[in-house]
């Protein structure tokens, strides 16, 4: 059995639940419900505490979408300090390679076993402190940070559990099938799944079309016999919202993306999904 | 569930050779050897001594199966789910419309294949025969290669760290009975990682003929195209410009255009100029093109009068242009 000493044992020892968005398929909307999930983790009570992982590391968007911009971690003597979207009350702790880069544009190109590295480190030496929900958001695909991730949890294996995200075309369902064989074949408990940007509905006429096919995702989750979350049309709104994010200075948290998204439509609709997933956790 | 099935030599190690620690800074790097993580790996000393490192013995393999293809086109974004496949089948389909002209795909994006179902192929097979794999044909002149007609079932997951992706793609390209192409466009998955850069090192002998570089407008995506555009350049390939997809969608009712995903930075026409490149083109989104693509269509044929058909006619005209073609 995995070693409960480990150092990646011991730093998540404060953490209760640890949720890994997954997909398959890139593009599909992980980062937009990772980011989702976590503020409405955050909202859910006013003392729950919840992470914010960003393993994506050639491509990197939680810090973009939660205003986060320009930001750089600090070392502490306990280990790097996350960087928190909720300004001092810090109960939002977002981590992400995106906090690592000097400018933006720097491409990280590295081969697995220097992600596999930082994947660990983000692990270990993060100083998450007492968390209630660690939201881990994942890059497309079943390889190098999929297995890593799997890997260095394998002693906090109990508090893991999956949530896989979908668009509902044919092709995207594919990958999501191929997502789940995954999980399946690393015994990673599923809460369910999402549809996103199921439908769009035309702000002039109102007319909702389908811009991406619907209905996809459901019918895959009966098949499979997964738990369907819920579908999530395309938001403009919540574009905007998650990609308008100005590069702020250092220090500085950009203010009200709590309670601007908190009026979004999707938060409604997302308050429900959370209410589903939550009641599995117990 | 590691579905695919094994081929006859194994896949071929490369840069970090399989049995690596976890920090191994790879064989080509000035840390080779010399770094805290070396300590103890069997291949310490070989890394550390200067001697030049033997090439990939795959590499002159891969140089030799290249010389029957003319031209190398990369199709690269660093995010995901922009449009990479369904433009790669379109720049196929749009250069096997000539049947004197010989195209072939090759997807590289081993987790996530898309590529057969969008050219309506996801049910055939590879077959061995003595000059190496067969590739599937979607017509005559239409070859193509896939991990995807390698699995037993879709469902399957492949679940492979770098080295073993990194084997099979030196695999496609030098087992593959290509025959004479006139265009190899080769569909990457996202990211700048593994298959990015084992694709740029088996191609360097042959010649990369440039990277089509494949965008949406919204800003969290334009972040991820420009680490890509950066990586492109980092790594010496030329650029043949930037296409720019989903932008902007027509209400099937009320014809009223608008902008699903907003370019609230300036979408792709601000990232061609501030990194110097081309802006091919834009293509509208159009439900049609995902329908097409999960039917295994081709949505030029299909849909000739669409705009995103003449916007995707007019970007392939340019880059054959570029091209010199």
């Amino acid at each position: 059995m995995a070693d409960q000493s480990s150092p990646v044992a011991r730093r998540l020892q404060t953490v209760k639940n640890i949720i890994i968005v997954l997909s398959g398929k890139g593009g599909v909307g992980k980062s937009s419900v990772s980011t989702q999930l976590a503020l409405n983790l955050h909202a859910s009570s006013p003392t729950a505490k919840v992470g914010i992982l960003d393993v994506d590391l050639t491509g990197p968007s939680i810090p973009r979408m939660l205003g986060l911009d320009g930001h750089g971690v600090h070392q502490s003597s306990s280990g790097w300090v996350p960087v928190y979207a909720d300004g001092p009350e810090a109960r939002l702790a977002c981590m992400s390679v995106g906090f690592l880069l000097k400018n933006k544009g720097d491409s990280v190109v590295w081969r697995g076993p220097k992600k596999n590295g930082m994947i660990r480190q983000f692990l270990s030496d993060v100083r998450w402190g007492e968390l209630d929900y660690l939201v881990i958001d994942t890059p497309p695909g079943t390889s190098d940070e999929h297995l890593s991730l799997l890997e260095h949890m394998a002693p906090v294996h109990s508090r893991l559990s999956a949530v896989i995200v979908t668009t509902p075309q044919a092709v995207a369902l594919m990958d999501a099938m191929k997502c789940l064989s995954f999980t399946r074949a690393v015994n990673l408990p599923i809460l369910g799944l999402i549809e996103n940007m199921s439908g769009y509905v035309c702000p002039c006429c109102g007319e909702i079309s389908n811009v991406f096919s619907t209905g996809g995702g459901e019918e895959m989750a009966r098949r499979e016999e997964l738990r369907f979350l819920g579908s999530l049309p395309v938001d403009t709104e919540l574009v905007t919202l998650l990609d308008a994010a100005e590069p702020e200075k250092e220090g500085s948290v950009r203010e009200g993306i709590l309670q601007q998204y908190s009026s979004t439509s999707s938060a409604k609709l997302f308050k429900k999904i959370v209410e589903r997933m939550v009641e599995q956790l117990g | 569930m590691i579905a695919v099935p094994s081929p006859e030599e194994g896949p071929n190690p490369l840069s970090v050779p399989a049995n690596t620690p976890e920090h191994c800074p790879g064989t080509e790097s000035e840390l080779a050897g010399k770094s805290d993580a070396c300590n103890g790996c069997a291949n310490q000393e070989i890394c550390a001594s200067n001697i030049p490192k033997d090439p990939d013995p795959s590499l002159p393999l891969i140089t030799e199966r290249m010389t029957s293809v003319k031209r190398k086109i990369l199709v690269l974004s660093g995010k995901g789910g922009v449009g990479k496949s369904t433009f790669t089948a379109q720049l196929g389909w749009a250069f096997a419309a000539d049947d004197r002209t010989q195209v072939g795909i090759m997807d590289v994006d081993i987790c996530g294949p898309s590529i057969p179902t969008i050219l309506g192929i996801a049910n055939e097979q590879v077959h061995a025969s003595s000059s190496g794999w067969s590739p599937v044909f979607v017509q005559d002149n239409f070859a193509v290669m896939s991990v995807g007609f390698m699995l037993p079932s879709s469902r399957d997951a492949v679940m492979w760290r770098g080295p073993k992706k990194n084997g099979l793609i030196s695999q496609f390209l030098k087992d593959v009975d290509w025959g004479d192409l006139d265009y190899l466009v080769v569909d990457t998955p996202p990211g700048t990682s593994d298959e990015h850069l084992s694709i740029v090192q088996y191609l360097k002998d042959s010649g990369i003929d440039g990277a089509v570089v494949i965008t949406t407008p919204q800003e969290v995506a334009i972040q991820d195209v420009r680490r890509e555009i950066n990586f492109c350049r980092k790594v010496g390939i030329k650029m043949l410009g930037l296409v720019e997809n989903m932008s902007g969608f027509v209400c099937p009712r009320c014809k009223t255009e608008s902008q699903i995903f907003k370019p609230s930075t300036g979408g792709a026409k601000k990232l061609a100029e501030d990194m110097g490149i081309e802006l091919l083109g834009s293509v509208p989104l159009d439900p049609r093109i995902g329908k097409s693509a999960d039917y295994g269509v081709s949505f030029l044929d299909e849909y000739p009068d669409s705009p995103a058909t003449t916007a995707y006619l007019d970007i392939i005209d340019r880059i054959k242009e570029i091209l010199g073609d």
